[in-house]
């Protein structure tokens, strides 16, 4: 059943694009050699290219193009051996130069896609049109005086890839899904960090809303949304509001607005009228960018394994797909499920993690970038499961202490005696003290009660101190019994 | 193609260049002479003929990702009309 809102006059559906500006990983900016590193003192990170000084030429970082070209790659779309960067005008504080250095008729990558996977298990194919490369601009602080902003310039001249979608999504969990996946195919790249508090992914949101079977009506842009969460709920804000203007007989206006996230409604950005003016020309300081089929080629071949194609790995592995996609989230968790399967059983592995490790994350607040326990100290304590040495109750003991007191399950087992008994002999004795002294539930369990099984193998558990070992305490308790 | 005095002014209002009364009929009439060599240029047949937007370099030359360059803020920041502290200070803009 697809996605609708209701209004007085009946279902509407919501259309939504989204373009995502994405930072690019670097150590210097698109067009000068001063550092992207966040968070230096104001100012420290600006060449006089960066700051609009006249005379300054722009010179392209061979890096921040092969990023642009491998996240390209990533989003299986077309990549252009010629492209042309051009100047969009526009006057504010923060930009020095008087235009942002950008790619308008010619981007560097063209058409793509992504898939993405929705709470009910169903995919879809959300179409990419295109990916630019373009300049970041300053920053404004505006809580500093009572009468002026103040301008940081560090920012300015940052590579930025704008990623633009087509208008695919229809609901705010396909706009919120959309940008969770292609996060983390960007993180999978390593063409950007994805740090969406730093500022490194800002996404603009376009909606409009439509009755079924119709065309697109118009559309507006919320500008600048920081978080995944904002995206799914400025996607709804701003959908009821065009439904209100339209079933109160009046037109929605294209027009760029704001998300008010403390109050969860879009509001209009008094912009001036001309805001849309950028009068785009080709940028006369710099020639065509032209890069050669063997370089994408070469970039092609060294593309690290992506989460598609990693997820689809899990499962020929044996893992579930659910399993697989919760251990593909996060290119740090994946990595510590490799470690901790490696050489050995990958079910029982992803069992461990996604079980009990995601649970102590989860307790201890902590994140899977630092582990309650290394992953090698968890794929040990695997060994001991496997060799027997350890129980499935056990093991979860031994696991606990191990968080406790970040040893080895090793020198835990040895430390604690925590080895599990398989002595055949020791089992049975302990067996027949067990029914001994529990003569009368013999005698019931004889004369047809048999649930009371499970009773006798836990007496013999507990008399062991949870170090007997289940299957042969099981067949044990049987024998007896038989 | 010519201009009229309505479009004159929103280019000048674009380009945030303050235009009076009496300067902007010489400004229509210099636009419209520029127009008229484009005019000029159209006649040319370039069927056929790739469009091109610059000639010399034929491509971009490429540097490598180093940080070569930056912390340099008092320079940045000498000829600024206001500056306050580390930065910029700016009429407040704020929406």
């Amino acid at each position: 059943m697809s996605y609708t809102l209701e209004g007085r006059t009946g279902p509407w559906e919501i259309v939504v694009g989204l373009e995502v500006h994405a930072q690019v990983t670097s150590l210097a900016k698109l067009f000068s050699g001063a550092a992207t590193e966040f968070g230096a003192a104001p100012n420290s990170q600006v060449s006089l290219v960066d700051a609009g000084f006249p005379g300054m030429l722009p010179v392209i970082n061979r890096e921040c193009v092969a990023q642009a070209v491998r996240t390209g790659l990533g989003l299986k779309a077309q990549v252009n051996l010629w492209s042309r960067f051009d100047r969009k005008n526009y006057f504010y504080a923060d930009l020095p130069q008087g235009y942002q250095i950008s790619q308008y008729a010619h981007p560097i990558i063209g058409t793509g896609a992504i898939e993405i996977e929705l709470g009910d298990g169903t995919v879809k194919t959300i179409g990419i049109t295109r990916l630019h490369l373009e300049q970041d601009a300053g920053k404004s602080l505006h809580d500093q005086h009572p009468t002026k902003s103040f301008i940081d310039l560090n920012r300015s001249g940052v590579a930025l890839m704008e990623i633009v979608s087509e208008p695919d999504m229809r609901s705010p969990e396909e706009a919120g899904a959309y940008l969770s996946k292609l996060r983390q195919i960007l993180r999978y790249l390593g063409t950007c960090d994805g740090n969406m508090d730093e500022g490194s992914m800002r996404a603009d949101v376009n909606v409009s809303v439509r009755k079924a079977g119709e065309g697109y009506r118009t559309r507006c842009e919320v500008k600048n949304v920081n978080s995944i969460r904002f995206v799914m709920q400025a996607v709804e804000a701003e959908a009821r509001r065009q439904i209100e203007v339209w079933e109160e007989g009046g037109t929605v206006e294209q027009e760029t607005r704001l998300f008010d996230t403390g109050r969860g409604v879009t509001r209009s950005m008094r912009s001036k009228e001309d805001a849309h003016d950028y009068r785009y020309f080709p940028d006369p300081d710099l020639p065509p960018l032209v890069i050669e089929q063997s370089w994408v080629e070469r970039l092609k071949a060294s593309l690290p394994e992506l989460p598609d194609e990693r997820r689809a790995r899990y499962v020929a592995m044996g893992l579930t797909p659910y399993d697989a996609h919760v251990l593909t989230l996060e290119k740090e968790t994946a990595a510590y499920f490799e470690t901790v399967a490696k050489g050995r059983d990958a079910k029982v592995a992803a069992n461990w993690v996604t079980g009990d490790l995601f649970a102590a994350i989860n307790r201890l607040k902590t994140s899977i970038a630092e582990p309650p326990v290394p992953a090698e100290h968890l794929g040990q304590l695997l060994d001991l499961l496997a060799d027997k040495t350890l129980s499935g109750t056990l093991a979860k003991a031994v696991f606990e202490a191990m968080i406790e007191t970040g040893k080895s399950p090793g020198a835990i087992v040895q430390e604690r005696g925590l080895r599990q008994v398989t002595d055949t002999g020791a089992i049975d004795r302990m067996v027949a003290q067990v029914l001994e002294a529990n003569a009368d539930k013999v005698a019931e369990y004889k004369s047809g009660k048999e649930k009371l099984f499970g009773f006798f193998v836990g007496q013999v558990m507990k008399a062991m101190q949870g170090k007997g070992n289940p299957a042969l305490v099981n067949e044990a308790v049987k024998r007896a019994l038989g | 193609m010519s201009l009229d005095t309505a479009t004159i002014r929103r280019i000048a209002s674009l380009a945030r260049i303050r235009l009076e009364d009496e300067e902007v009929g010489r400004m229509q009439a210099e636009l419209n002479g520029i127009l008229g060599w484009i005019e000029q240029l159209q006649a040319v047949d370039t069927e056929g003929v790739e469009p091109m937007a610059g000639g010399g370099a034929v491509a971009l030359r490429m540097r490598e990702d180093v940080v070569t360059d930056g912390g340099i803020p008092d320079q940045v920041l000498a000829n600024a009309p206001d500056r306050q502290g580390e930065y910029f200070g700016v009429p407040k803009v704020v929406e």
